[in-house]
């Protein structure tokens, strides 16, 4: 399996997000802002950082990056997308995900391990994680305050769409204590904390992070062996 | 030259902590008869040639503010006439 990291200007976890595919088993290919060319990979991270120097907003000038507008046709058409911190904000600023990331409550950047608890469990980067597990990945984000009108936020909620609430403390004052949402089809997943940052014991706080990118290699195996099966009466 | 002038704020309903902050901040003036303080951004788009009102909307609209969160008004700079998105 392919699993494309983009880099932008101002990205900072692109390295060890490519560090967290590999260590989940799969290829990771760098992908670049300005080069429109997907490589054929079977899923997308957006790494966590300050693309564009967060100008104007965070994720703003990012969402109209030539990569963009390619990876946009192709998460509408199911290509699964991870969106760590910096890429759950670009993921917002695109429209493929509801809501937007705001300035901190408390204005303070924040910067620690958090728990949090798997509520959807049924997404393409999630599968392999117990419903309403707990776990336990560092957050750190001067803007991830997770807003969105009431209708919207009831919407989430009626339709499963929160896969993460912050437990134990909310770092942020997102809305309902959301850190990570996925869109309809749960190919898209937006994440404010990093999975990235905890699949080592050597740097993490625990290997919880390696969860969503091997659910996402689980997601791409019974989609081809589908495929597959379906190629087989043919 | 052909100025237009966006300002964007944000919706009424979202919180706005940079704005409380100044607010807080008031008091140590000595000002204390302010309720509310909220912050936006005024953006100024010149033109090659004539200000166009229809242009600078779709750069507001989508790029500019995050109608998610935030409301735009534009305004041709030289005359008062403005409208609001």
């Amino acid at each position: 399996m392919r699993i494309g990291v983009v880099t932008f200007p101002g990205s900072l976890d692109d390295g060890d997000a490519a560090r967290a595919v590999r260590l989940a088993g799969a290829d990771a290919v760098r992908l670049w802002h300005g080069d429109p060319d997907l490589h054929n990979v079977d899923a997308v991270v957006l790494p966590g950082g300050f693309s564009y120097g967060d100008a104007l907003r965070c994720g703003a000038i990012a969402r109209f990056a030539p990569v963009m507008e390619s990876l946009i046709d192709a998460a509408r058409g199911g290509l699964p997308v991870l969106g760590i911190c910096n890429g759950f904000q670009i993921l917002c600023e695109a429209h493929l995900l509801p809501g937007a990331l705001t300035r901190n409550q408390h204005l303070h950047f924040r910067n620690r391990d958090q728990w949090l608890r798997v509520e959807a469990t049924n997404t393409a980067w999630t599968n392999t994680f117990q419903p309403e597990q707990e776990i336990l990945i560092p957050v750190k984000n001067g803007e991830g305050c997770y807003v969105a009108d009431q209708r919207t936020l009831d919407a989430l909620e009626a339709e499963g769409r929160v896969v993460a609430r912050y437990v134990r403390g909310n770092p942020n004052g997102s809305q309902r204590d959301i850190a990570a949402v996925t869109n309809e089809a749960g190919n898209v997943v937006g994440i404010m904390p990093h999975p990235e940052h905890a699949v080592e014991t050597l740097t993490g706080p625990s290997l919880d992070g390696l969860g969503f990118f091997t659910s996402v290699l689980r997601a791409l195996a019974g989609a081809s062996a589908g495929a597959q099966h379906a190629g087989g009466h043919q | 030259m052909a100025r237009v002038v966006v300002d964007v704020m944000l919706k009424p309903e979202i919180l706005d902590p940079q704005g409380q902050a100044v607010a807080n901040a008031l008091p140590r003036l000595g000002v204390t008869d302010v309720s509310s303080v909220r912050i936006g951004r005024r953006i100024e788009i010149e033109f090659a040639g004539e200000p166009d009102l229809d242009r600078a909307r779709e750069i507001a609209d989508k790029l500019l503010a995050n109608p998610v969160i935030e409301d735009f008004s534009i305004k041709v700079e030289d005359d008062a006439k403005a409208e609001v998105a």
